[in-house]
């Protein structure tokens, strides 16, 4: 069995990182996200990688864009403000077709906002973000272990798509300590080819550009038309989730990253009390799970979507399970973190009384 | 016959679209020059900016990216930082490199990157139609200030070299012009420097371009050229601001 070590989120992250075989970090400090450049700063260091603390997030984005499209992984982490100040670059990379990894431990908001964890980003990472017709594929782990894991998952679906990856998790799972197995062996950077479409220098062969944009008329529509075929395979491929006692189930709960951990607590309480709850916990929230989704729907009566924010997962939810059962809501913005307790409540609400 | 001058090979053979008597030719032919020269071109990474000169990355024969606006200097720290091995050069206007990206333009500087910025001033947007940019001469008219650039309202010009000189970082500054052959080649020999100093890892140069834009200026090929002289000049001085290897020495 692979070694296993109690450590943070944030650590976990990084070395998650490291062991991707990505030796190139650009970010600007902010909260709750300072702990993984500080981590970074000293492990690219003795990785004789690349770790830049910026003059700010657009700073950041945009080196990222150089090292990505000099074809080599690239990541950088930060907090919503920041991540709103990224979009524009985001925007040119999607419009590149360039992969990178972004890190968003998303916080309070709208504005400065606060600190608390929060999962009001979901609309900006779901939806583009930036300007023009482009998605991000959004993963969202809930565990340290998946700190871990996905930021390797993340540049293998950025490299597969030449897309834009984002990890989005919050502040609780950054500081969360649990035991993690390192369960693959470390990337080997040297090991990774140089991408065909690479800026490296012509030598030996034809020039290379990379761009987003073209005047030509209708060819910038021609490659929005080829962007979205990209879309629909990444939507047919890469639907990720899991479920828990969804067969069955009287009332299934929708939750991803730190409301999905609050909900597995109260899977637990609720069936102790005799209720029939299932959880469904997207991992890809772009690709929303939709075909699970739409497949759930139609034997499940009620579902209970639990969100830190006024409700943005909540639009898919009700888009997928296609008016079919009743969609029900529970959401603390601003930071708010919901508590088993209060979602249970909200259960015998809906269920009506003790079962 | 023997071919005397022809098109450099660090230029592709498409027609560039700048207008008659524009500064942008003058000054890509000899950065294609250059690459050749100095052997450079088949590891050359070069950055188009948002502005007229957005199409450098159809001009230049070797590989190219264009970014957002005015992010040049940070793509190229990109660039440079994953592929030390490459020679990076960031192309751009005063609009792109001295407005919407003066962040990424003096941390850059202050960063020392071993980069080379190619700095374009024309003192207008061209691009957009010929409005305010923050090199706009005071008194000076554009579209945005149609009764001559106001101090009061729209405050002073930025004098880039001026103000990069002030940090301890960048490794070699000029200022040089491209309104006659003698200008030229010496824009050429200063272009040289800031390629040399990055084949040998001395870090950051920027050269800025005094360069003629008839089109937003509203003037003839011929007068503006007069007008660099005239009015360009003696607002900002040619000359080295920044010479770290005399320093050194
Ligand atoms: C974020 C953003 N803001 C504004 C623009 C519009 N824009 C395109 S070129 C330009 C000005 C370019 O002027 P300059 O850098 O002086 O270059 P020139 O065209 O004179 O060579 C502007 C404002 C843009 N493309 N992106
Ligand atoms: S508008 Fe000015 S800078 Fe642009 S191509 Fe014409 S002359 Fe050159």
């Amino acid at each position: 069995m692979a070694e296993k070590k109690l450590i943070y989120g944030n650590h976990a992250m990084v070395e998650g990182v490291i062991s991707a075989g990505c030796r190139f970090f650009a970010g600007y400090p902010i909260t709750p996200q300072n702990e993984i450049p500080e981590l970074m700063s000293i492990r690219m260091n003795e990785e004789d990688g690349v770790f830049l603390q910026t003059e700010s997030e657009i700073a950041a984005i945009n080196m990222l864009f150089g090292a990505a499209a000099a074809g080599k992984r690239a990541m950088t982490s930060s907090s919503s403000p920041g991540i709103s100040l990224m979009q524009e670059g985001i925007s040119y990379i999607a419009g590149s077709d360039i992969p990178v990894l972004i890190v968003n431990i998303v916080r309070g908001g709208p504005g400065l906002g606060n600190i608390a964890p929060a999962q009001s980003d979901y609309f900006q990472s779901t939806r583009g973000g930036g300007h023009g017709d482009y998605y991000t594929i959004t993963l969202a782990p809930n565990s340290v272990q998946e700190l871990y894991e996905f930021p390797k998952t993340g540049f293998e679906l950025a490299e597969k798509y030449r897309n834009p990856v984002l990890i989005l998790a919050d502040g609780l799972l950054g500081q969360m300590m649990e035991p993690v197995e390192f369960n693959f062996e470390p990337v080997d950077p040297k090991s990774l080819p140089e991408p065909e479409w690479a800026l490296s220098g012509c030598k030996g062969r034809e020039r290379r550009v990379v761009r987003s944009y073209d005047l030509r008329p209708g060819k910038l529509e021609e490659w929005n038309w080829r962007r979205y075929e990209k879309y629909q395979k990444v939507i047919a491929q890469e639907q990720r989730y899991e479920e828990n006692y969804c067969d069955n189930a009287d009332l299934i709960m929708v939750a991803y990253g730190t409301c999905a951990r609050v909900s597995e607590a109260t899977v637990k309480i609720a069936r102790e009390k005799g209720y029939k709850i299932g959880l469904f916990r997207p991992i890809t929230l772009w690709p929303f799970p939709q075909k699970k989704m739409t497949e759930l729907a139609k034997k499940t009566k009620h579902f209970l979507v639990i969100e830190m924010s006024l409700g943005q997962m909540i639009e898919d939810v009700k888009l997928y399970t296609e008016c079919r059962s009743q969609i029900h809501f529970h959401g603390r913005p601003g930071g708010g973190v919901p508590t088993p307790i209060e979602i249970l409540n909200k259960i015998e609400t809906i269920l009506g009384g003790k079962k | 016959m023997k071919m005397i001058f022809g098109r450099p090979a660090g230029l592709t053979d498409t027609k560039q679209r700048y207008c008659p008597g524009c500064g942008h030719g003058i000054v890509h032919r000899l950065i294609a020059e250059l690459m050749i020269e100095l052997d450079i071109r088949e590891r050359t990474v070069g950055i188009a900016p948002v502005g007229c000169s957005v199409f450098a990355d159809e001009y230049f024969n070797c590989d190219m990216i264009q970014p957002p606006h005015g992010r040049g200097p940070a793509v190229s720290t990109g660039i440079k930082r994953a592929r030390p091995e490459c020679i990076v050069f960031s192309y751009q206007g005063d609009g792109d490199l001295a407005a919407i990206g003066t962040a990424e333009t003096v941390h850059a500087a202050a960063r020392n990157e071993n980069i080379t910025l190619i700095f374009i001033n024309n003192a207008i947007y061209g691009m957009t139609g010929g409005q305010l940019a923050p090199t706009t001469l005071p008194g000076m008219r554009s579209t945005t200030s149609v009764k001559g650039r106001d101090i009061y309202k729209q405050g002073y010009p930025i004098k880039v070299c001026e103000l990069i000189a002030g940090l301890d970082g960048p490794y070699y500054l000029e200022r040089v012009a491209v309104h006659t052959p003698k200008d030229i080649i010496k824009t050429k020999k200063a272009l040289k420097t800031a390629f040399q100093n990055q084949i040998k890892n001395n870090g950051f140069s920027l050269i800025e371009v005094l360069s003629m834009c008839p089109t937003g200026w509203g003037i003839t090929p011929i007068d503006s050229k007069k007008w660099i002289v005239d009015k360009m000049i003696p607002y900002y001085p040619l000359g080295v601001f920044r010479d770290r290897s005399k320093e050194e020495k």
